[in-house]
């Protein structure tokens, strides 16, 4: 094989035909054009006349060149052109390919099994046995070297981790390797301390080839809070110019579905190998963020994912009492606000106004009486998952809230009055509160001694106090109780938000407590010992290529190893669960630092790209031949013989080269010639189903029922159109004609989103499953169920069978039935409002609103109505007399539901006339 | 096959052609309504003129008495001058006539014979005497006369440019030359030249192809005369055209300066205009005084 930088050839000795070319250059250029003969009367007038240039007797030059090049395509295509001819690479030993299979492997993951597999082949064809190892998942008991067709099988089993080797691991590798062999590296590029030891040790083996791309790899680091703001840092490699990279922060909408809730540019200065962007979002929509990911780029490394450290709890604060005239320092809001403003989104108004917000806690500091309403909605709140945190005061305390029977607001019945303690009027000291005990919430919180309780509402002893009391006084009287309710809990302080009643609001322990109970947020994360001997469930796990997959079976993982905090075999990167805090485990730390991995100069690197091999002989042939279709017309044109009908067809061809060529704005300049086809006259429109047989169908039917409008009533349709729901505009459509189909294709989401746009303002379409509703409404035959599909998502109204005074039945005949090429009754429109009268000396009711924006049936209407090109049926009807009276009636059907379509509910109205006669009479 | 049936065979082609000729040239002539044809003056003739006073120095036979008597002065009844003119033809047979440059436009000949057949039977009709030049045909009148130019009209000629025929001009008749005027122009003048010797005027036809007068040629050409004796190798043709068009030109110049020089009208038709108009201009130019 002779290679010429990227090209071989397959066969070279045919390219010395290429000498002949200068040859042949003066062969043609010595043999002009040959000329045609003319009987030509006034020959008598050019005898003498010379020719002005003696030079253009030869071929032009420009056709000369044309004609060598092609001659030259022939022979450099027969000498078998190869585009990137693979080398074969020499050796015997066994083969070890290495994959370092992290996440910065995941984004071209195919592109590296495709170079495995290509050096597999290689290794085949030599006959060397071979192993392929990953180092993120590396063998304990060293490479298993087999023959290389055997290998290259299990290539599909393998998988990128989301973490990257450690040197612990890679170590015990490295140290089970023995025996000669070749290796290939495959890199993912990224510096590691544990290569330069493993690159050591293979190069005692054999020689090792490393294959690495110059490449960008940026990896999102997990996000903090800042003032208010979310920002999101980034480090990559290497760092070079300015690069500016989409993030898109996505989460579930409020409908449940996943979707980008917020996207922004991150950039990287020039020269600074990490980028920071600050993102300011609406709480509801941090709140629900659930990752952050840089678009298109499927890579672990590209995702991080987010957990409580990002949430902020929305808290409602409501007091009771109103505006009462008083200091700031009184305001029993005044301790919560400061102690919850930091770490969460506080929320002013009124209950019911709170209530609409649906935040996470609502504080109802010394609120004793609540309007029914306002009890149901927070019942109905809590039980939904609120925590309703209550504080006593002087209100709650003189209020008969609970006094007999248990509030279902307050975690316990109320004493009258409650007490007082250590004050100038009662005996004893202020009280201290107790340890906590086990099993509270606010367990293993130290209690200062500066905490003391002067006054206080009093538990009434019950069963369930015990249970209930999650904080008590060094009495034993109950501090803080507690009760679930629904999904939520009600938690009730018994001494007020302010220092009236106690210091309790002024210690530390407060925030505290208040984090305990979940009001708060944890600002940072947790620390080693506090994780220590916890549990966490893996909710979630990122795989290499950054999709999060559910991960709720896996098994729980140990707060320690948790605490390490950098992804690993033991601890994948996702989402892990415990109680009411979550965490996230992301592949970069907050202070993750990316580089570009550097080989000693003794080590060949190599690109990852490999070349195909392609064959350009049959492209040579292909190109030959249009130069030779090219000179033909050229000489044609040349010898003065393009004229006439060879011009024409010449012209012709030229023309379709040029259309197939530019299609788009071809296409650019259809979308307007629909829309003006569709809007200069009134046009019916079919769907288009992906079946021929039926589209051309409803075009036949529909053009039937356009012909028998334009005959019969004063609409003068042009002709239907078919109407592509996916790329068409609908609103010039008044009606759409759609066939169903068993196997109809849903349409796209924006293809629904178009369709109840066009039924919300006015349009109709009238669903045909053409099953002759054998299954009555559609409950099991194919047409039925794929109708059913197609309409779940479409905002279709409650339906009814026309009933016998729907107005269908008068807008332009009086009808009963709706048959179409089959006759059923069953034909199903928008429901009456149910409160409709019968209207006076009428014999239907007051149905004075809407177009029915859907009409359902069975019932095959459009092979009923079509007609062929010389407008003749297309289709049998019944049979003989009885069957085109069914056919007629069901134009009669078509030209009523088009004038009601038009018309809406004109005829309708009329049953007011009399009404109105009186009143003109008036 | 014998003679007699081989004359037979060519004697029934030569017929063949004669009435659709004569039919094409009468339907022709039949768009022209004559009339103006009379000299408008008095004179010799069998026609009336008018009637004017008597004057002293005509004969009393000529009286019109019967207009006389209706009032007090006598009247004389003058006729109008009618002379029956000789007109006589010269149709190029030439090879040269013979060419079409498509399907759909009729040969040069065809119409040279169509114009000149038509404008014969309006004479006819006008009683004019009608021949051709040269000893063949010499005028006369009568619709015999119109068989016979039929017949001499179709014979064709073999060389490629015929040369026109000025003998058999009589003194002060008229004369009508239908020719592409494409060949040599010395005998055309020496004809034309004699012919105003002898008094004779009359009207030049040039009957052009839309090629010939469009020479609409590209690339590398031979052209050839029709009988391929003549032939011309240009290979570019297109660049020739300019030059062609002015000397076709040059030519047509030179030839309203003969006509001009010679009292004769000159015009030319092109094949793929409708021949009435050609028709209408030659009656016109022959009825005007000479």
């Amino acid at each position: 094989m002779f290679t010429l930088g990227p090209i071989a050839f397959t066969a070279p000795w045919l390219l010395l035909g290429l000498i002949a070319l200068p040859i042949l250059w003066i062969l043609l250029r010595a043999v002009p054009p040959a000329p045609i003969r003319r009987r030509f009367p006034g020959v008598a007038l050019l005898l003498g006349l010379t020719d002005a240039e003696s030079q253009s007797d030869r071929t032009p030059w420009w056709l000369l060149l044309l004609r060598l090049a092609a001659i030259a395509a022939i022979i450099i295509g027969f000498a078998g052109p190869v585009l990137n001819p693979q080398a074969a690479r020499p050796g015997t030993a066994p083969l070890l390919i290495i994959a370092d299979g992290t996440w910065a492997d995941a984004r071209d993951w195919e592109a590296r099994t495709d170079r495995i597999a290509a050096l597999l082949d290689d290794a085949a064809r030599s006959g060397r046995t071979a192993a392929v190892v990953t180092l993120t998942a590396a063998p304990v008991d060293g490479p298993d070297f087999q023959s290389a067709e055997v290998t290259s099988q299990r290539l599909p089993n393998l998988s990128p981790a989301a973490w990257q080797p450690d040197a612990a691991t890679v170590g015990v590798f490295s140290e089970t390797l023995t025996g000669r062999f070749d290796t290939f590296w495959l890199s993912d590029g990224l510096a590691r301390d544990s290569r330069a030891t493993l690159l050591a040790e293979l190069e005692s083996h054999g020689t090792v080839t490393v294959f690495q791309t110059p490449r960008s790899i940026v990896v999102l680091r997990p996000a903090r809070f800042e003032d208010g703001n979310i920002v999101l840092s980034a480090a990559r490699t290497p760092s070079g110019p300015a690069l500016s990279v989409p993030v898109q922060a996505i989460g579930l909408d409020p409908a449940g579905a996943e979707r980008v809730l917020a996207a922004v540019d991150m950039n990287f200065p020039a020269g600074s190998d990490v980028g920071e962007v600050t993102l300011s979002l609406p709480p509801e929509l941090r709140n629900r963020i659930s990752r952050f990911a840089v678009a298109a780029t499927r890579s672990a490394g590209a995702v991080t994912l987010t957990d409580d450290a990002l949430r902020r709890r929305e808290v409602a604060l409501i007091a009771g009492g109103g505006d009462a005239e008083g200091l700031d320092l009184l305001s029993p809001l005044y301790y919560l606000r400061e102690a919850l403003s930091p770490t969460a989104d506080l929320i002013d108004g009124t209950l019911d106004d709170v209530l609409l917000a649906n935040p996470d806690v609502i504080v109802l500091a010394d609120v004793a009486n609540l309007a029914a309403t306002e009890q149901e909605g927070l019942l109905q709140w809590v039980e939904g998952g609120g925590l309703l945190l209550r504080f006593a005061g002087s209100r709650l305390a003189a209020s008969d809230v609970g006094r007999t029977t248990e509030d279902p607001l307050l975690p316990i019945r109320l004493r009258a009055g409650g007490r007082n303690v250590g004050g100038a009027m009662s005996w004893g000291e202020p009280k201290t509160l107790a340890p906590f005990p086990e099993g509270s919430p606010f367990f293993g919180l130290a209690v200062p001694d500066d905490v003391t309780v002067t006054s206080q509402v009093v538990a009434q002893p019950d069963p369930t106090l015990a249970d209930r009391s999650i904080a008590q006084l060094a009495d034993g009287t109950p501090l803080v109780t507690r009760k679930t309710l629904g999904e939520g809990q009600i938690v009730l302080v018994h001494v007020t938000a302010n220092a009236e009643w106690s210091t309790l609001p002024l210690s530390g322990l407060f925030v505290q407590m208040l984090e305990r109970l979940a009001v708060t947020t944890r600002p940072s994360s947790p620390d080693a010992t506090e994780l220590d001997g916890t549990i966490w469930l893996p909710q979630a796990q990122l795989s290499a290529f950054g999709q999060l997959n559910d991960a709720t079976s896996e098994a729980g993982i140990a707060g320690n190893v948790l605490a390490r905090g950098t992804a690993g075999p033991d601890l994948p990167p996702g989402l892990y669960a415990s109680e009411d805090a979550r965490i996230a485990v992301n592949v970069a730390g907050p202070d993750t630092i990316i580089s570009t991995a550097q080989w000693p100069a003794r080590i060949v690197v190599e690109g990852l790209e490999i070349a195909r091999e392609t064959l350009l002989k049959g492209w040579l042939l292909a190109a030959a031949l249009v130069l030779l279709m090219s000179d033909v017309i050229a000489s044609l044109a040349v010898g003065g013989r393009l004229k006439g009908p060879r011009a024409d067809v010449a012209a012709a061809a030229l023309l379709a080269l040029l259309v197939g060529f530019s299609t788009h704005p071809v296409a650019a300049q259809t979308a307007d010639d629909f829309a003006i086809a569709a809007t200069s006259n009134v046009v019916l429109g079919y769907v288009i189903t992906g079946d021929t047989e039926t589209d051309e169908i409803s075009d036949a039917g529909l053009r039937g029922l356009s012909d028998t409008l334009y005959r019969r009533t004063s609409i003068e349709p042009a002709a239907p159109m078919a109407v592509d729901l996916e790329t068409d505009e609908l609103a010039f459509f008044p009606f759409l004609y759609w066939p169903v189909i068993a196997n109809a294709p849903l349409p796209s989401r924006d293809a629904y989103a178009k369709l109840n746009r066009y039924l919300r303002s006015g349009g109709m379409i009238l669903f045909d499953t053409r099953d002759a509703d054998t299954a009555r409404f559609g409950s099991s035959s194919p047409e039925g169920r794929a109708l059913q599909a197609i309409a779940r998502t479409l905002d279709i109204p409650p339906l009814e069978p026309i009933p016998d005074d729907h107005v269908l039945t008068r807008t332009f005949y009086l009808l009963q039935d709706f048959p179409g090429r089959t006759d059923s009754r069953d034909v199903w429109v928008e429901a009456s409002a149910p409160d409709a009268e019968l209207a006076d000396g009428m014999p239907f009711r007051n149905l004075n609103d809407g177009v029915t924006p859907v009409v359902i049936g069975g019932n095959d209407w459009a092979r009923a109505w079509a007609i062929d090109a010389r407008g003749n049926a297309m289709f049998p009807v019944g049979r003989g007399q009885a069957g085109e009276t069914q056919r007629e009636y069901a134009y009669r059907f078509g030209v009523n539901l088009i004038m009601h379509v038009l018309t809406g509910n004109y005829k309708s109205d009329q049953v007011h006339v009399p009404n109105l006669l009186e009143r003109l009479g008036q | 096959m014998n003679d007699a049936l081989a004359l037979r065979a060519a004697a029934e082609q030569q017929a063949s052609a004669l009435p659709p000729l004569l039919a094409a040239a009468e339907h022709l002539a039949s768009t022209v309504i004559l009339g103006d044809h009379g000299r408008r003056r008095a004179g010799t003739g069998d026609t009336f003129w008018q009637y004017r006073p008597a004057q002293s120095t005509d004969h009393a036979r000529s009286i019109d008495w019967r207009r006389s008597a209706r009032s007090d002065a006598s009247f004389v009844q003058d006729k109008e001058w009618q002379i029956a003119q000789s007109v006589v033809f010269w149709v190029d047979r030439g090879a040269s006539m013979r060419f079409a440059s498509s399907e759909n436009i009729p040969e040069k000949a065809t119409v040279a014979r169509l114009l000149a057949l038509a404008c014969t039977i309006l004479l006819i009709r006008g009683g004019e005497r009608v021949g051709m030049t040269g000893s063949d045909l010499p005028p006369r009148r009568g619709t015999l006369q119109i068989a016979q130019m039929a017949s001499l009209l179709s014979q064709d000629d073999e060389a490629d440019y015929a040369l026109p025929e000025a003998r058999g001009m009589l003194p002060h008749s008229r004369a009508v030359f239908v020719s592409d005027f494409m060949g040599d122009m010395a005998p055309i003048e020496a004809a034309l030249t004699s012919a105003a010797d002898r008094g004779v005027r009359g009207a030049l036809v040039q009957i052009l192809d839309p090629q010939e007068e469009a020479f609409p040629f590209d690339g590398r050409t031979i052209f050839e005369s029709m009988t391929g004796a003549l032939r011309h190798e240009t290979l570019k043709a297109g660049d020739l055209r300019n030059r062609y068009l002015d000397r076709l030109a040059a030519r047509k110049d030179h030839l309203t300066q003969l006509a001009r020089t010679t009292g004769w009208q000159f015009s030319t038709h092109h094949t793929n205009a409708p021949a009435t108009q050609a028709l209408l201009w030659l009656y016109q130019s022959l009825a005007k005084p000479a």
